[in-house]
């Protein structure tokens, strides 16, 4: 059953230094606010696993809690560069950044496999591409050829992803820890059922849950930690709840441009603001900088 | 990759264009038209995702927009600001999962046309979206990655590319293979099992690149007015081959700027109040 906690409590105790952490969210409902905890609790060394590492990651790689970085496509949604990340690949800034780099496909049936149980799925993909065989890294370790047993067609074999913790934000959950999110649905719930540890934030602890359309519902006893969190994925968006905060997005781009300026921002915005607070804090980071 | 109007060059100051129009608004009206009615189109963000409701709120009312966020049907009456904005899935017919969207509407071959694009490509129309270098591990710029593109570029029926057109970006041979288009020439495709045609249209701020039928190599099918080959050859880096008939591609048509400039302007305004 899960156990609701506080923010800071959830990510003491479901993130250790080492870990391979998976914070999913496609572009709605990212875990900004659980990321932002994470690097004010100084995780190191971290593997860190996500289909678009977009702002979360860049805060995270930048804040150097990271030591490598498993992805399918790494940019600021809409607006352009990730500064952080690309300092960390092209000038080992703060550290040096291992990259595994996939297909949207790839990533996303490697999560198909994790949550079923199985250690690799099969795609029609990544034939040709460069992704096939990492030019200089001795291959891609988690793509292989595979034949058909039953038609003899050639096709690709994924590795399965099995995150030692899955972060990601949701809607709503109940008092006995049962979450419920709906709208862009991404490979959260895929993400969840393959990681040995689970942390959700969620935007509301209600009594009830009641019926809404088209909602993915993550019974309790796959859950291990609940946190309320009210806006925990600003600047992205809970539907229903809030709207992307597209000037937070194009601010990133110059906050993070230059090293100096992103640690000023991680000082006022990260480690100058309390667990668990909405939002991106109010300083130079802030909606309308 | 920038959004449509954020950063248009401007057109050609001479007086000789009855109205007034940037690079920017032809290259998506160009790439609008380029979308018949009723076509199931797998949208990219930034100028495909522009032209693509352009179409919509033009000649192709019934296009389904699908991006890969999940959203299926799409029918925003503006901009998305990224391919997961929330107005996607609150106009659309259809929510579903990443790995559905991919697995299921995607790989079989379901997707008419796929709208991608690029940072670099290369004259077999092979596409890089990965690093910018001679080598993978120490590159000179690192770019996004792949996100859909190469699963988009083997199982859409037909692939578009939208994409402006430099000496840097229009390439001998990509630096990456993030996406296949005709590999290294005729046959390659099929050797590598990739289910669809590949993209038989590049357009860019210039004109239309299109695979010549014999050798895949990408070739000038059609030119804007005002831009003559000189000035495309000038922004190709390999000897570029100019089709027998080359069409002068027809300017925006009023009702074309018409609506793009009140999707641009509902956009501008929607994204203030955020």
């Amino acid at each position: 059953m899960a156990e609701i906690v506080s923010l800071a409590d959830a990510v003491a105790r479901a993130i250790h230094d080492g870990d391979a952490v998976a914070m999913e969210g496609f572009t709605h409902l990212i875990p900004f606010a659980a990321g932002r905890e994470v690097i004010r609790q100084r995780r190191r060394d971290l593997t860190l696993i996500r289909m678009t590492p977009d702002v979360l990651y860049d805060q995270l790689i930048g804040a150097g809690c990271a030591s490598k970085l498993i992805f399918s496509w790494g940019g600021n949604p809409g607006v352009g560069s990730l500064h952080r990340f690309r300092d960390a690949v092209e000038n080992a800034w703060p550290g040096p950044l291992q990259l595994e780099e996939h297909s949207h496909a790839g990533m996303a049936n490697r999560y198909v496999a994790g949550a079923s149980g199985v250690p690799f799925a099969v795609l029609r993909g990544y034939s040709g591409t460069g992704l096939e065989g990492l030019p200089g890294l001795d291959g891609n370790p988690a793509i292989r050829p595979i034949t058909c047993p039953f038609t003899g067609e050639r096709l690709t074999a994924v590795a399965a992803l099995r995150p030692d913790v899955a972060v990601i934000h949701a809607q709503r959950a109940d008092r006995a820890g049962n979450v419920q999110f709906w709208g862009i649905t991404g490979v959260q719930k895929e993400a969840v059922m393959g990681a040995q540890r689970s942390v959700v934030t969620v935007e509301e602890i209600v009594d009830v849950l009641g019926p809404q359309p088209g909602a993915v519902v993550l019974p309790s006893w796959i859950v291990d930690y609940v946190a309320e969190v009210p806006g925990g994925a600003h600047p992205s968006y809970a539907l229903g709840y809030s709207a992307r905060d597209n000037h937070f997005y194009v601010a990133w781009d110059e906050i993070s441009r230059d090293r100096e300026r992103f640690l000023r921002w991680l000082d006022t915005d990260v480690f100058g603001v309390s667990p668990g607070l909405a939002g991106a804090g109010t300083g130079e980071g802030g909606c309308g900088a | 990759m920038s959004a449509i109007g954020s950063a248009a060059a401007a057109a050609p100051a001479a007086a000789a264009q009855p109205a007034a129009y940037t690079a920017d608004e032809m290259m998506t009206a160009c790439a609008a038209r380029a979308l018949p009615d009723g076509t199931v189109c797998f949208v990219g963000i930034g100028l495909p995702s522009a032209a693509a409701n352009l179409a919509r709120a033009t000649h192709a009312p019934n296009l389904v927009l699908i991006y890969e966020s999940g959203t299926i049907g799409a029918k925003p009456d503006r901009l998305p600001l990224s391919i997961g904005d929330g107005i996607l899935a609150e106009t659309s017919d259809a929510v579903v999962s990443v790995p559905e969207i991919f697995n299921y509407w995607l790989q079989p071959g379901r997707i008419g046309i796929g709208f991608l694009g690029a940072a670099q490509i290369d004259k077999f129309g092979n596409i890089n979206t990965t690093v910018i270098g001679e080598t993978y591990t120490h590159p000179k710029a690192r770019l996004p990655g792949a996100g859909g593109a190469p699963e988009i570029a083997a199982s859409c029926r037909e692939v578009i590319v939208v994409m402006w057109q430099t000496r840097r970006s229009f390439v001998q041979r990509v630096d990456f293979v993030t996406s296949v288009g005709y590999g290294n020439g005729p046959g390659q495709r099929e050797r590598l099992g990739l289910t669809g045609a590949g993209p038989l249209k590049v357009i860019t701020d210039l004109g239309v690149l299109e695979p010549d039928p014999a050798t895949c190599e990408l070739t000038l099918t059609g030119v804007y007015p005002g831009v003559s080959i000189a000035d495309v050859s000038a922004q190709t880096g390999w000897d570029l081959a100019v089709s027998g008939s080359l069409e002068v591609i027809e300017p925006p048509s009023p009702p074309e700027l018409t609506a793009l400039r009140r999707l641009q302007a509902i956009s501008d305004g929607s994204e203030g109040a955020a």
